[in-house]
């Protein structure tokens, strides 16, 4: 092979390692520098296009930062009321079942206003995927106190660190809905370096692709930070939630499917 | 000299400067311009293109996709 002497002859259509996906639209994100949101939106519009459901997907999107999801993402989606995403993805899921059909939330939307539809549509075993970011703190209305607050943790409502003792205790969602029977695979995982990104990304394919078996609902929690929310920089919050976050929310599968033969995991005919 | 040489394109507009990349490169490519984009932001750049290995760790952990990765044996 002839010797690369420039950097232009690395930079050819043969050579192409990573590119940003065409699921996602040109727009700039709307999100702080170094947001958890950005890798999420993209290892999620990666999937669709890896598994050629671009034009089968429906998107619900929360009300929160996520709120201009339809914005970046070149699917369908829906606008659901603060919290009630599930229930808006239920109806569409039933009135379509050939879709795959998905609700993206964060932490006030989730394990806050909508616990209620988070944790009834977990028991109903709807078919439906939902991906929930917790960063802990309500990032878009300024860093208050969420219910996934951890305990020590500063916020603009609680600027000496939650104490349990006034405050009460921190909601681990995903913990709950694991213990509930309509739930199919329930894991929780994060995206803060390269290694992490790579098994959420596969922890996504797998749940996108129990998706089409019909089995009931799948949960990913994906433990991000909020650099803008914690006062600190990108680098230093991946550091904080790395030391302190994740300890609190252990990394991994949580609930995985049972044994089944392979030939009963076939997608059912359309 | 190495075996696989690779190479990064950022779009520099799109890019916020949130340095993750920067902590993420096990070869120390990238650091961040002196200068900054249109929205004010200090961008991504490779300063060291000669170390570049194509391992796509900058472009898994960018938030915003701006990272475009070329890798080639020699």
């Amino acid at each position: 092979m002839a010797e690369i002497t420039g950097i232009k002859e690395i930079i050819r259509p043969e050579n192409l390692v990573y590119k940003r996906t065409k699921v996602m639209t040109d727009n700039i994100l709307s999100y702080c520098p170094g947001c958890g949101h950005g890798t999420v939106h993209r290892i999620l519009a990666e999937i669709i296009d890896e598994e050629g459901l671009q034009s089968e997907t429906i998107g619900v999107s929360p009300v929160g930062c996520a709120v201009l999801m339809y914005n970046f993402l070149d699917i369908d989606c829906q606008e659901a009321a603060h919290g009630r995403a599930p229930a808006v993805a239920t109806g569409i899921k039933r009135l379509l079942p050939d879709k795959f059909v998905f609700t993206y939330q964060g932490d006030g939307d989730l394990a806050a206003i909508g616990t209620a539809e988070t944790i009834h549509a977990c028991n109903r075993g709807e078919n439906i995927l939902m991906i929930f970011i917790n960063n802990g703190i309500y990032g878009m209305t300024g860093g208050q106190m969420a219910p996934t607050t951890i305990p020590g943790m500063r916020s603009s409502t609680s600027p000496y660190g939650r104490d349990v003792k006034i405050m009460g205790n921190p909601l681990k969602m995903t913990d709950i809905v694991a213990t509930l029977p309509g739930t199919y695979y329930v894991t929780r995982q994060s995206v803060h370096t390269p290694a992490n990104v790579r098994r959420t990304k596969k922890a996504m394919r797998k749940a996108v692709q129990y998706q089409k078996l019909n089995r009931g609902a799948c949960f990913i929690e994906i433990v991000s930070n909020c650099p803008s929310g914690w006062k600190m920089t990108p680098v230093e919050s991946n550091k904080w939630m790395e030391e302190n976050m994740i300890p609190f929310y252990p990394l991994g599968d949580l609930k995985t499917p049972p044994e089944e033969p392979a030939s009963n995991l076939k997608p059912e005919a359309k | 000299m190495a075996k696989v040489r690779g190479s990064i394109v950022v779009d520099i507009e799109k890019c916020k400067g949130c340095e993750v990349c920067m902590v993420s490169c096990p070869t120390g490519t990238i650091a961040m311009a002196g200068e900054v984009n249109s929205k004010g932001y200090n961008y991504a750049w490779p300063a060291n293109p000669d170390l570049c290995i194509g391992c796509a760790n900058c472009a898994m952990v960018c938030p915003d996709g701006v990272i475009t990765v070329y890798k080639t044996k020699i």
